[in-house]
């Protein structure tokens, strides 16, 4: 096959889906780190710590929500890719993703500036839960379109 | 005001060392930091507020004299604003300023009239106030409380004395592992049998302070030595008044010097000869005093006292037999913890007594250590027995007439030798002991006074949680007396070590084995927690070493078990850990090798002093700022005044120590801040315009010390009222302010107190107003109940991360975005207080109770730089948090301030069985610097037992917890979702429970809705709750009355919150004096609470309902006139006034009566509530009748529909 444009496409796609299984990974540990944060109280003057700790995990938060867009966008672009380069069948398998991803963003919490979680209710045993499942799924979901993107 | 001679400094105490100070010297020292200000006296009581009488005349002669200064203020004032915007030069009087171009600083001409009239309004009006109680409400109320319970407790005094002969039954036991809990055998008259008890312990015995009296005449005989007080006060953590310390007779004031200088110092001072390393001596002779008190009250004999208070939980047995006493009718007081614990401490003591004869006795039996049981880890077997029925011989017990069944626990419990010869296990009640029987029996009469005093047994109080009730049929389900929290089904040792149900309390006192059970008993599993609590004792522990499990950093506590003298094990995630050398001797009885007698480990409520370890940095001083709005709106609303001569009056009493530092910010369209530094002849004010970037004007002064600015602090607060009387500047630039305050206080954190009056206008932050006023009675949705802006959540963050809270006052008339505001105190742990049409003149109501309500913040304890913690046991999770504070980790919240009345609550979730455990525990641990600048830890920990069969889930339902914690849900899914939705859930809620209960118990096929009694309230209060302003829908409500609701919700604590839901409701016209409650020396009447039902009103009567924040008195149309002329002092009802705010004092007995009660009501909380009387025409008419909850509105169902509703729906 020659190079075409959808080639192209493709392997730009799987460069992307490796960086996205980065990001997700990220996410997932990110969300890891909070939840299991509480089991290493050995040195209480860290966990007792009130100032340090703290903001420290409101950074690790933040840092998960700038991630948000980029992976939001990326997956944005290789979509429209593939519509320029008319390979219905990938960009189908896209799509719920996508439109998932633009439900998100519409019910995000009231925030001045872009990202998807609030610090102050990203504790709640609930979100806290719904966002590892979605990092595992998305993660699952990356790794399979890799391997798609690879042979297809 | 700490009473001189007393020793302040912690330094002697914190070495923990043996030296003993000489026999007489108590063993505590005395701990800094505590503020419990004890002041209240009788004279609290006799002079009802006489500040507002001349409140008004003081706000009349403001406007007089306030023209000369308003001129000279105003000219000024103008004058930087209008050159601002261009203006290059800075004035003469300005300090340098960094960004001189924008910035103005204008020394206010503070002339000498300008201060002149102002300080003479204050002279005039202010110094009346100030011999005003200083104390906030609740002491002087529970002080009644107790002190009234004095005469009623004459039978416990004479029960107790039948006890002597008991005790020559129990002066046979000597196992040799009778351990701790038998000090804290309750009879306290028959202490000299225990007194021999503990001597049996081989060794143990010289050391056991209750053993030291050997004899039952030398522990009469020698009963204050400083040890025992000291030992007293450690035995019970309860909520005992201090103040009702005062109305002890005179003659044991004689004899405890300390415990009355303590009385008016703050907690922590104390005699100056008792240096240890325990804190608060002073409360252990409250404790002590306590215990004496009733009995001699009572009975004629003071004699009687000297063997009272020996041993240590006297008080507490006193307590309980009072409550039982009283039946229901004295537990009604929030503060009365012990009391309400309604096994008989009669019934109690035999068992003590039975299991130590029968640890003596049936010293073979195969049951293992019954500490082990408790835990439960190594013995699954005996601790699965739990619920299953009682063994044969415990059956037998039940069948006897006293009511003696035993909970089903107890098997497990079986006394038995320890393993090792250790002395460190809970004696328990066995059942099986033959002993037990010949003791109880010669007593019959006794058993059966405190039979029918309503000591039931525990289970047959399960039982009754369980009697169905038909809902349909039955309608007078409501007590007559406040409804008390269930007790947890434990034994009774444990039952006395565990958190008072105030602080602590679990929606289900009976934890199911399984999340699979819990689902089906759909009841929600959570924690109310109130952790900073006023407590009038507590024991504080100084030590170098804090015991702390090494691997879940679990707080060593009564419910850890001691594996021998060495090793312990936690009980939230059996770890066993080595006992440090330094807790090995017991400052108590300063003995050595007592571990489980340390204070630590008899108390479920206690204080550290913490080391350094536990600070990040130097704790931080008291640093309050306040931030004023002083647009033309607040001026016009006129609480400027009223603020500036509340903190006049409370500067002093301000907490905090000599580094305390404050500061003040008012703002407009600009911001002002106010150089206060020392040796400055007067404030002078700097303004700063740019408000899209704001910035200090100076880098320090801005904070001042507030003992050595004290004069130009007060110089400013007697100026500021007139300062903006003519202003003209509409705008608000609140966030810009709050920006400011940020940068102010960011280098130490501290509070801000925010006072806004109007819609944020201006700069970042800025709100528009989204209330559509037709929306508000709309049925279907209500838009806006989230925060428009992120700005605000995004400031208390940054807030919090300083360890800044704000404290959000408004005080407006038009809608001002309450849902957006609240935000900045909900995230940095703040309060809010919403005061709807505030106005000084207009609204008398509105302005007493800001009035009000600005003391008890003022003189309210405060925590700084805060964090809790909160513990469960292996396998039980923390879902949620419901409050005003910031989550920083699954189990840890992040308070910048903490005060004493706010509430958490918390959601659990089971993630593992808990079938291989009989008990768990949680556990709250709140670190905090005290105002004083000492750090802190106040441990809480609750035990509760677990079960495996549904019905015990039901029985043991807190149904008033479970009401607050499903409000709390359902204002996070309105929030989140919407209303309806959450009034569904909440709806659904009541089905889901009853028919579950229902399936549980198939035999019951009666049609109607069948509650279990521990649930037969729980539909009348969802009801309550889907009326609240809060959740209800077609009824108009202001947007920002129903976001107020919804913040008290999240961050009350439960009995506020019950009050708010279901207010009390009672008849005052004919109160009489049965049943009434003598506080110090007034007799307080307890009229029963009546249905919240129109049919209970009638035309001639009086009627006071009681809805936490505020009281209404309506009075009816052809109510009496000898009432209404008596009590009201008017000749008729026509003459009554509108806005009528008080009771006028007269000398008749019905008016004493009544304002006797209406005193105790109030001073029974935190915030005093204001009294609104309301007659047959007048606009609180409306709220009045809205809260009556049982009857039909146009927009809501009656209690009957509603059970005809769920009725239908449970049969779908």
């Amino acid at each position: 096959m020659a190079f075409t444009f959808a080639a192209f496409c493709y392997m730009l796609a799987l460069l992307l889906t490796a960086a996205l299984i980065f990001f997700a990974i990220w996410h997932i540990i990110a969300f890891d780190e909070l939840k299991t944060d509480y089991k290493n109280p050995i040195d209480q003057c860290n966990t007792l710590n009130p100032t340090v700790e703290k903001v420290k995990k409101i950074k690790r938060v933040r840092l998960a929500l700038k991630l948000v867009l980029p992976e939001y966008l990326i997956h944005v672009f290789f979509c429209i890719m593939f519509l320029c380069a008319t390979e219905w069948l990938s960009l189908g398998l896209n799509m719920p993703l996508l439109a998932y991803h633009v439900w998100r963003y519409m019910s995000r919490p009231v925030m001045s500036g872009p990202g998807l979680y609030d610090p102050t209710t990203i504790m709640n045993a609930d979100i806290l839960a719904f966002c590892q499942k979605e990092g595992w799924c998305k993660l699952a979901f990356y790794l399979l379109s890799f391997f798609y993107y690879l042979y297809g | 005001m700490s009473v001189p001679g007393f020793n302040p400094s912690p330094a002697a105490g914190l070495s923990r060392h043996p030296t003993p100070n000489g026999g007489a010297a108590p063993l505590y020292q005395n701990g800094p930091g505590q503020t419990y200000p004890l002041m209240q006296s009788q004279a609290g009581y006799g002079a009802p507020h006489p500040h507002y009488n001349s409140a008004p005349g003081h706000y009349a002669q403001m406007p007089k004299k306030a023209p000369p200064v308003n001129n000279q203020y105003g000219m000024n004032y103008y004058q930087n604003n209008n050159q601002q915007p261009m203006q290059t030069t800075a004035r003469p009087e300005m300090a340098p300023v960094f960004r001189a171009p924008q910035v103005h600083s204008s020394r206010p001409p503070v002339s000498s009239q300008v201060v002149g009239p102002t300080s003479n309004v204050s002279m005039s009006s202010a110094s009346p106030l100030h011999t005003g109680p200083p104390q906030p409400g609740s002491y002087p109320a529970s002080a009644g409380y107790y002190g009234g319970s004095m005469p009623l407790v004459g039978p416990a005094g004479t029960s107790a004395q039948g006890f002597p002969p008991l005790s020559a039954l129990a002066t046979v036991p000597s196992a040799p592992n009778s351990a701790y809990p038998t000090v804290s055998f309750p009879s306290a008259p028959g202490s000299s049998q225990y007194g021999t008890l503990p001597s049996s312990q081989t060794s143990a015995a010289s050391h056991n302070l209750v053993g030291t009296g050997p004899t039952p005449s030398s522990v009469s005989t020698a009963p204050r030595a400083p040890l025992q007080q000291v030992s007293l006060g450690h035995s019970v953590t309860s909520s005992w008044p201090s103040s009702a310390a005062v109305s002890a007779p005179p003659s044991y004031s004689g004899n405890f010097p300390g415990t009355i200088a303590a009385i008016n110092s703050k907690a922590n001072t104390v005699p100056p000869s008792s240096a240890n390393h325990l804190d608060q001596s002073c409360q252990p002779p409250w404790n002590r005093t306590f215990g004496a008190v009733h009995p001699t009250a009572g009975s004629p004999a003071p004699g009687r006292l000297a063997t009272v208070t020996p041993t240590p939980p006297v008080s507490a047995s006193l307590a309980q037999h009072e409550g039982m006493q009283y039946g229901n009718v004295a537990n009604s007081s929030a503060s009365s913890a012990p009391a309400p614990l309604s096994s008989s401490s009669d019934d109690e003591d035999d068992d003590d007594e039975g299991a130590d004869s029968s640890s003596t006795t049936s010293s073979a039996s195969p049951v293992p250590n019954n500490y082990e049981a408790l835990e439960g880890g190594s013995y699954p077997d005996t601790s699965s027995k739990l619920p299953p029925g009682p063994p044969v011989s415990q059956a037998s017990k039940v069948a006897k007439p006293f009511g003696y069944g035993y909970p089903s626990l107890q098997p497990a419990y079986q006394q038995t030798p320890a393993p090792c010869s250790h002395p460190t296990n809970f004696q328990s009640f066995n059942p099986s002991s033959p002993g037990y029987q010949q003791d109880s029996k010669p007593y019959p009469t006794m058993n059966q006074l405190s039979a029918d005093l309503g000591g039931l047994s525990l289970p047959a109080l399960q039982l009754e949680a369980l009697r169905p009730v038909n809902l349909m049929q039955d309608r007078n389900i409501l007590p007559s007396t406040e409804v008390q929290a269930p007790l947890p089904n434990l034994s009774t040792d444990l039952k006395k070590a565990n958190c008072s149900s105030d602080s602590f309390r679990c929606t289900l006192t009976n934890i199911p084995q399984t999340q699979a059970l819990l689902n089906k008993a759909k009841l929600p599993l959570g924690l109310l927690l109130h952790p900073f609590r006023d407590l009038t004792q507590l024991p504080v522990i100084t030590s170098n070493t804090i015991v702390r499990c090494r691997s879940c950093r679990t707080y060593i506590n009564p419910f850890v078990s001691f594996l021998d003298q060495r090793r312990w094990k936690c009980n939230l995630c059996y770890r066993v850990n080595d006992v440090p050398e330094e807790f090995m001797y017991n400052p108590l009885t300063r003995s050595y090798g007592e571990p489980h007698k340390r204070p630590e480990v008899q108390n479920s409520t206690v204080e550290f002093i913490a080391s350094s370890d536990y600070m990040l940095r130097p704790p931080q001083p008291a640093v309050y700022l306040f931030v004023l709005d002083v647009s033309h709106n607040a001026v016009e609303a006129g609480y400027l005044n009223v603020l500036c001569q509340s903190l006049l009056e409370n500067l002093d009493k301000l907490p905090g120590d000599t580094r305390t530092r404050v500061g003040f910010i008012t703002f407009d369209s600009t911001i002002h801040f106010y150089n206060l530094q020392e040796g400055l002849s007067q404030p002078q004010m700097l303004v700063v315009s740019d408000i899209e970037d704001v910035f200090l004007p100076t880098p320090d002064s801005l904070l001042v010390n507030l003992k050595e600015s004290k004069e130009l602090v007060k110089d400013l607060l007697n100026a500021l009222p007139c300062m903006f009387t003519n202003t003209r500047e509409t705008h608000s630039a609140l966030g810009p302010a709050l920006q400011a305050a940020f940068k102010l206080m960011s280098a130490t954190g501290g509070r801000v107190s925010v006072f806004q009056t109007q819609l944020p206008s201006l700069g970042a932050g800025l709100l528009h107003s989204r209330e559509d006023p037709n929306q508000r009675s709309s049925a279907k949705v209500v838009q806006h109940l989230g925060p428009a802006t992120d700005f605000y959540k995004k400031l208390a963050l940054d807030c919090s991360g300083q360890q800044i809270a704000v404290d959000l006052f408004l005080l407006s008339s038009q809608y001002s975005d309450l849902a957006s505001l609240a935000c900045v105190s909900k995230y940095s742990a703040g309060s809010i207080f919403y005061y709807p049409s505030f106005h000084h003149v207009h609204n008398p109501v509105q302005a007493e109770k800001f009035q009000k309500d600005l003391r008890r913040y003022f003189t309210r304890k405060i925590g700084f730089e805060a964090v809790m913690r909160i513990r469960c046991t292996k396998g039980l999770s923390i879902h949620t948090f419901h409050g005003n504070f910031f989550v920083r980790s699954t189990d840890l919240l992040s308070l910048a301030n903490v005060n004493p009345d706010s509430g958490f609550a918390v959601q659990m979730s089971i993630e593992e069985s808990l079938a291989d455990t009989a008990l768990v525990c949680f556990q709250a641990a709140l670190l905090y610097t005290s105002s004083k600048g000492k750090r802190r830890i106040r441990v809480h920990t609750l035990c509760l037992p677990v079960v495996s069969q549904l019905n015990d889930v039901f029985a043991g339902a807190d149904v008033q917890a479970i009401t607050c914690l499903l409000a709390n849900m359902a204002v996070d899914r309105a929030i989140s979702s919407n209303l309806s939705d959450s009034r569904d859930a909440l709806v659904n809620a009541v089905v889901d429970s009853l028919s579950a209960y229902r399936s549980a118990t198939s035999s019951l096929q009666q049609s109607g809705v069948i509650a279990p009694y521990s649930l037969r309230l729980f539909p009348l209060y969802v009801l309550a709750l889907l009326k609240q302003k809060a959740l209800r829908t077609g009824t108009s409500t202001r947007l920002d009355d129903r976001v107020f609701a919804m913040c008290e919700f999240k961050c009350q604590p439960l009995q506020q919150i019950m009050r708010m839901i279901h207010p009390n409701f009672y008849r005052i016209d004919n109160l009489t004096d049965e049943g009434a409650l003598h506080v110090n020396d007034s007799i307080v009447p307890q009229p029963p609470i009546l249905q919240l039902s129109a049919e209970r009103l009638t035309r001639e009567g009086a009627f006071l309902m009681d809805c936490g924040s505020v009281l209404y008195l309506w009075v009816g149309k052809s109510c009496d006139v000898t009432f209404i002329s008596d009590v009201l002092g008017y000749p008729n009802h026509a003459s009554i006034p509108q806005n009528m705010t008080q009771i006028p004092e007269l000398e008749t007995p019905s008016s004493e009566r009544t304002r006797s009660f209406i005193t105790w009501l109030q001073e029974n909380r935190s915030f005093n509530p204001v009294l609104c009387i309301v007659k047959d025409d007048t606009s609180a008419k409306t709220n009045f009748f809205q809260l009556l909850i049982e009857d039909r509105t146009e927009a809501a169902l009656s209690y009957y529909e509603f059970l005809l509703h769920i009725q239908q729906q449970i049969s779908k």
